[in-house]
């Protein structure tokens, strides 16, 4: 697969990447690949299992660092800054670019320090202070509503739907330029996909959003983007739309239409 | 079960056959718990019966007696084994702990971290005499006196490695998400470590100290050849120390009854101790779970 894929994209790109090659000890997991992710539009990846979509999300955020057999060649550039660079702190990315997996991880606490746990690493608020950041987060993630009474219970004690909410807050209280979406509502209900899905929506006014997801029609639901991934190379990419009613490529159609995948 | 027999025979046999091996393997589980439990019952029976006759208000304020006395208790022995044990959970929880970090946070996949690995699980099933012999040699002999303090070192070797053992299998349990997830948002990772894994492993980490603390609280023979005994109070634990356990171990031998009473309270004593530990454990790890 060759590299001039991202030419359909016109608007200002936020995330870079350039040449990303990615292994997992010897194994070739992402093949030269090449994108612009646009800033403040939601982009998904999409692709069958083991495409390396997951993967490539975790770049971004330096996040395959815990784990010393896997590593990437080439740039991923955040701003123009290139996030491989050993010598940015893994730190200072992380805070810019927040992640929210596909599990539910509510943190061993109350539904409040859940929230300001994240805030306290990089910010000194006053108590008044962080109980509007705190607040701010939950109304911004849709969850405001169902918890404004128990902020002291523990976070474990929410269904899987607002746990992972909660989760969402937890990443934009921070105040991230990006959001990465790893499969967010693979272990959520219809209708707490639907609330997440929604709010997906209302973050892109202020974020970038990328989301990995197995299921097309999501894709087709909340993204601008699309990028089609197959074997670790991208095979397409483009406006939503654009993929998804008139593919460029063989492959892509295939695997839209369900014939593949 | 008329709706059944409309079955293919050949099927009901089959099942009839799994229920009879079913029956079988009940019966011999239940044999088997019953035998365990039936030796338990019978031990806690008699320490009750035998102890309760023994404890009096003055086991816990007057001293270990002459043989043939009329009168004495435990104080000493209770004052002791408390002052020992404690110590030594003091100085071996901390040290059990962040051992038990590195293995499990730091140390996963290097040669360190296994040979560690390693030779705790030897320190862990070594028999108690042994770590008492060591301490004998490296630390009475050299002083040329039985001590208190040789008692807490003992013990606290002993604390160590369950402690460490218990702390790296919580923390292992800690699913990977969950670091995932707090490194995510930027956290540093000693932070990650002491905010989020070892909070979400606390119950099983706390566990693991108090069944440290009950299994030395019954230890005899790491005592035996450094803190010896001693007839007298002392608080100094620079001089021999009596504990409950070395004490049950000379009275119970002696001819004397007033010896074998005390011995038996001390044993109720101790076997109380140890269940309330037991329990308070299992009520921590409950509320967690």
């Amino acid at each position: 697969m060759d590299a001039k894929v991202d030419l359909s994209v016109t608007e200002k790109s936020k995330i870079a990447v350039r040449d990303l090659n990615f292994y997992y000890g010897s194994f070739h997991a992402l093949k030269h690949i090449n994108l612009n992710i646009p800033e403040k539009k939601v982009t998904a990846f999409i692709g069958p299992s083991g495409c390396g979509k997951s993967t490539l999300l975790r770049t971004f955020n330096r996040m395959f660092e815990l784990y010393p057999e896997q590593r990437a060649e080439g740039e991923i550039l955040v701003d123009g800054e290139n996030v491989l660079d050993k010598r940015l702190d893994v730190s200072l990315i992380r805070a810019k670019v927040g992640m929210v997996f596909q599990k539910p991880t509510p943190f061993p606490m109350s539904i409040y320090d859940n929230i300001a746990f994240g805030v306290k690493l990089f910010e000194n608020l006053s108590r008044v202070e962080m109980d509007e950041r705190v607040e701010w987060a939950l109304k911004k993630s849709a969850l405001w509503n169902e918890v404004k009474d128990k902020l002291g219970q523990s976070g474990s004690g929410l269904s899987g739907g607002q746990q992972q909410r909660l989760c969402i807050a937890r990443g934009i209280a921070i105040k991230p330029e990006v959001l990465l979406l790893d499969e967010p509502c693979s272990a959520l209900d219809p209708i707490s996909t639907g609330k997440v899905e929604e709010l997906i929506h209302e973050l892109k006014s202020d974020y970038t959003v990328v989301i990995v997801t197995h299921n097309m029609q999501q894709a087709a639901r909340v993204s601008d983007y699309t990028a089609y991934m197959y074997l670790g190379d991208l095979i397409e990419f483009g406006p939503t739309r654009d993929l998804f009613m008139k593919p460029q490529k063989k492959d892509t159609e295939d695997y839209i239409t369900g014939r593949f995948g | 079960m008329t709706s059944l027999t409309s079955l293919d025979p050949g099927r009901l046999a089959m099942h009839r056959k799994r229920k009879r091996v079913n029956v079988v393997a009940l019966a011999l589980s239940l044999g088997a718990m019953a035998f365990g439990v039936f030796w338990l019952i019978w031990i806690l029976f008699e320490t009750v019966h035998l102890g309760l006759g023994g404890l009096s208000w003055q086991v816990f304020t007057e001293m270990t007696p002459p043989p043939q006395a009329e009168t004495g208790g435990l104080a000493n022995a209770i004052y002791g084994s408390l002052m020992m044990v404690g110590l030594a959970t003091l100085i071996g929880t901390p040290i059990g702990i962040m051992a038990g970090i590195y293995l499990a946070e730091y140390g996963q996949r290097t040669w360190l971290g296994r040979t560690t690995q390693f030779i705790n699980d030897i320190l862990l099933s070594a028999p108690s005499i042994v770590i008492g012999l060591f301490i004998y040699a490296v630390v009475v002999s050299r002083f040329k006196s039985f001590s208190g303090w040789a008692g807490v070192l003992a013990l606290a070797l002993i604390v160590i490695p369950v402690v460490i053992r218990t702390t790296e299998n919580m923390l292992s349990l800690v699913p990977n998400a969950l670091r995932e997830a707090a490194y995510a948002l930027g956290t540093p990772k000693w932070k990650v470590i002491l905010s989020i894994t070892l909070k979400a492993a606390r119950a099983g980490v706390v566990t693991g100290v108090l069944l440290a603390l009950a299994r030395v609280s019954g230890e005899t023979a790491p005592l035996l050849f450094t803190a010896l005994s001693n007839q007298f109070w002392t608080s100094n634990l620079g001089e021999p120390m009596a504990s409950l356990p070395v004490t049950i171990f000379k009275f119970a031998m002696s001819p004397y009854e007033n010896w074998q009473q005390l011995a038996w309270a001390g044993v109720f004593l101790i076997t109380l101790g140890v269940l309330a530990l037991n329990i308070l454990a299992r009520v921590l790890f409950r509320n967690k779970h």
